[in-house]
């Protein structure tokens, strides 16, 4: 006769639970290194904030330093790169998705952008002082540094831009077309608005993580200690991933603390974006379907 | 009228197809501006002396010896720390996400992982060297150095577990509810369902997305250059300072190099040894990812 | 026929898709100022064949067009005709109700913006809104959103969008089988009100909608060659309904109009 149904073995159980157990302490390590990460740099930092940081020139004393030409700097230089690389990207999405034909040339361009992507950024430094510095002879400036940050994100604007263009149902092309429209009158006046808030969501995105890049500025010439405010394109600049690199790289151990400050600023920019990017996906999904 | 209308299409869709170019173009642009500096200085290196030397001391007048070898032992170690310590926990919060946790719980830790993903090198290099290196390693492991690859390749660890965690988890979702459900009712418990079944089904699309984290870590360059230090070494000893091939292009770049002198060109040559690295590593992710998909298709 | 001037005269025409021959031999003039039919069981290739009408096949990359389609005398298909300008002459209503997520009003206002008909635009707009039946009850608001009118009023409202544009020929690949039976009877008594002024091409599966509807039928069914086991829509039979549903000509159609199969 056959044993009665059990409720599994002990040892079974016991493997379960352990099992569960690792999984759970998996996701422990990497929240609790998030949150050590979070809580460290805001107790560093939050005591150093003060409108003299936000406002003051960096100086040889931790005490006195300043962010002001980072600030100024990382905002002339994201308003560079986003000009560029939003119109560019968004062009560039809207041929390959709605007029480039379908064969090896189209799948060969993906490849290209997908590994574009995965390049590591320090090399568009590279490429941005050999290409603007250089050749085109922009010098390390403004103009060249948010040139390449724009060369750098526009990888993942065309990606965006093409999946919200995608996303866009067929039977929207089809009834403007049908009604004598053009294709680009079918792609500006119907295609597009549709897909603008979800691409607006990924360009958010994409330009926030453009904000704390270091690496390819730095490959490119930007100064970290910079005592003076850009005013044109043509200035020389520095930039706040900068400024906190060059505050942490420092001897004294005063200077941590400005860094953690300078973090904190970073952060609260970014979440702000961010931030927006999530509203904005809300608010576009409440459009009422059929 | 419409005769207007089909040069105005015409005019438009050149400018659409010029923008598409740059985008492409911007890879023959990488290509051309490593290569042509990179040419001229195997011109006065020879790039067997590069590629086997094991002392890199490029600005040392005299005496410098030009051996990429230090270098890319500094990277690898950093990055087989970071995949080393990245990968089982990686997994592990993917096989959580997609065998074991409730929404409610997916719906928090999700955000957690995007919020991971989003904080910039420099505030991680921050990081590894104010609170791993300071207040973690100097307090419990003697005789490590201020400036280690540990801390280092355990914060790029840190930054790369969202990414294989989330493509991991994308793995496992895309394999069939089918499969689960033949092995739950073959008895099996979910562990073994999770471990047997569902992890060997996902594992080439795991296995690219391992990939793909080695090849950012490779690439890594803040971490690095805040924590790991900037001293060329052979060595495996993970509480020793080392450099990286993506340090040394900074700290030659926050220097006054002038433009063509050999040390200028040796930053375009180690660049060129970084891309040639992380282009192969992501063309074999893509490769298979694609062979993961011809077998659910 | 029994046309003096028919509105498109087709000669063999034909789609393939790459090497697949949705449909075949079609030959027949449509007559001006008529409801003509495409009946026939699914697979016929009655949708394929009616948009070759508007061109609407050239969007997909795969398919070809074969043989001749005249439109008043002139090939549509020759390289200097512009599609677009096709599309104009001859509008199309889609099986399933397609407004753009936009007003009403803006519904209607982008053909006529598209085609430069921009003078007198709320008059044009309401105009059509009326010929389509549908003024009087959205007139309160124009700008309320296009989605959430019901199906019916959707389906009226993509019909007075391309009405607007002031067509000459009028495309319904099945109209009314996403609508309900009321909705359905109300786009009937539309495209009898539009024939007047417009020259109407109906694809239904419904044959007592083609009974009731039409002035002449066209039924079409596949041909299937077990051999090489392809599937080919063909014409059978294409007469004036009344004699197609009392005396159908082809074994065939009576098959089909008698419910034997289809």
């Amino acid at each position: 006769m056959r044993p009665a149904l059990s409720a599994g073995s002990r040892k079974g159980r016991l493997s379960e639970t352990l099992f569960v157990g690792a999984l759970l302490l998996a996701v422990l390590i990497g929240v609790a290194a998030l949150a050590a990460l979070v809580i460290s740099v805001l107790s560093q930092g939050i005591p150093r904030l003060s409108i003299e940081f936000l406002t003051s020139l960096p100086s040889r004393f931790a005490e006195k330093a300043g962010a002001r030409p980072a600030i100024f700097g990382t905002l002339w230089i994201i308003s560079v790169c986003t000009l560029f690389s939003v119109p560019v990207g968004i062009g560039a999405a809207i041929y390959l998705e709605e007029f480039a034909k379908k064969g090896r040339l189209s799948t060969l361009i993906d490849v290209n952008i997908a590994n574009l992507a995965g390049v590591p950024s320090i090399i568009y430094g590279l490429l941005g002082l050999a290409l603007f510095v250089r050749m085109f002879a922009m010098g390390r400036s403004v103009l060249a540094g948010g040139l390449t940050l724009g060369l750098l994100v526009l990888p993942v604007i065309v990606i965006v831009g093409r999946e919200a263009l995608r996303a866009v149902p067929s039977s929207i092309r089809e009834g403007a077309l049908a009604l004598g429209a053009t294709k680009w009158q079918t792609i500006s006046r119907q295609v597009l608005p549709v897909a603008l808030p979800s691409f607006m969501t990924g360009v958010i995105l994409a330009i926030s993580r453009a904000i704390g890049e270091t690496a390819p500025l730095i490959a490119m010439g930007a100064l970290t200690y910079v005592t003076f405010v850009p005013k044109a394109l043509g200035d020389r600049f520095t930039a706040l991933p900068i400024q906190i690199f060059n505050w942490t790289s420092r001897p004294q151990a005063e200077f941590l603390d400005t860094a953690a400050a300078g973090i904190v600023v970073l952060l609260v920019v970014l979440l702000t974006m961010n931030t927006a990017a999530v509203l904005l996906r809300h608010r576009f999904e409440k459009v009422p379907r059929s | 009228m419409r005769g207007r209308r089909r040069h105005h299409e015409t005019a438009i869709k050149g400018l659409l197809a010029a923008c598409a170019l740059i985008s492409v173009a911007t890879t023959a642009g990488i290509i051309l501006a490593l290569a042509s500096e990179t040419l001229a200085f195997f011109k006065q290196i020879s790039p067997f002396r590069f590629f086997t030397g094991t002392v890199w001391a490029p600005t040392f007048g005299s005496n410098a010896a030009f051996g990429v070898l230090p270098l890319i032992n500094g990277t690898l170690m950093v990055t087989a720390i970071a995949v080393g310590f990245a990968t089982p926990i990686g997994l592990a919060i993917a096989v959580y996400l997609s065998e074991y946790a409730p929404k409610r719980v997916r719906s928090a830790l999700k955000p957690c992982l995007e919020v991971l993903a989003g904080v910039p090198t420099v505030v991680l290099g921050f990081f590894a060297l104010n609170f791993v290196t300071i207040r973690l390693l100097e307090k419990g492991i003697p005789g490590v150095e201020r400036f280690n690859a540990l801390s280092a390749g355990l914060v790029v660890g840190l930054m790369i577990v969202p990414l294989i965690a989330s493509l991991s988890e994308d793995a496992m979702r895309s394999v069939p509810q089918g499969l689960r459900e033949a092995a739950y009712g073959l008895g099996a418990t979910k562990r073994i369902t999770a471990l047997r079944v569902i992890l060997p089904a996902a594992l080439s699309g795991i296995a690219s997305a391992v990939i793909l984290a080695m090849s950012r870590a490779i690439g890594e360059t803040m971490i690095v250059a805040i924590a790991a230090g900037n001293q060329p070494r052979m060595s495996f000893n993970p509480l020793e300072g080392i450099q990286t091939m993506t340090a040394y292009i900074v700290q030659v770049s926050l220097g006054d190099t002038p433009t063509g002198s050999i040390a200028y060109r040796t930053i375009f040559a180690v660049g060129t040894t970084l891309f040639a690295i992380t282009f192969l590593l992501n063309l074999l992710s893509i490769r298979i990812v694609r062979k993961f998909r011809e077998t659910y298709q | 026929m029994s046309t003096d001037k028919p509105v498109f005269k087709t000669r063999d025409l034909g789609v393939r898709y790459a090497d697949n021959v949705a449909v075949a031999g079609i030959t027949m003039d449509i007559a001006e100022n008529q409801i003509t039919a495409l009946i026939g069981p699914s697979g016929c290739g009655k949708s394929t064949l009616i948009r070759c009408f508007n061109r609407m096949n050239d969007l997909i990359p795969s398919a070809k067009v074969m043989g001749e389609i005249l439109y008043r005398d002139q090939n549509l298909y020759l390289p200097e005709v512009d599609p677009v300008e096709v599309r104009q002459r001859i509008g199309m209503v889609f099986q399933k109700p397609n407004p753009f997520p936009k007003s009403i009003y803006e519904n209607v206002a982008f053909g006529l913006r598209a085609n430069g008909m921009t003078d007198n635009m709320p008059t044009r707009v309401e105009e059509a809104l009326k010929r389509a039946a549908l003024w009087d009850e959205v007139k309160r608001d124009l700008k309320t959103n296009a989605l959430s009118l019901s199906g019916g009023q959707q389906q009226r409202l993509c019909i007075a969008r391309a009405l607007a544009v002031e067509p000459d020929v009028i495309l319904m690949d099945e109209p009314a089988s996403a609508l309900d039976p009321i909705a359905t009877a109300r786009i009937e008594d539309l495209a009898r009100e539009l024939k007047d002024q417009y020259t109407i091409i109906i694809v239904t599966h419904n044959m007592q909608q083609a009974a009731r509807l039409s002035d002449f039928t066209a039924f079409l069914t596949v041909d299937v060659d077990e051999t090489e086991s392809r599937r080919t829509g063909v014409l059978v039979e294409y007469a004036e309904t009344s004699q197609i549903f009392t005396r159908p000509k082809d074994p065939r159609t009576e098959a089909y109009i008698t419910g034997r199969f289809g």
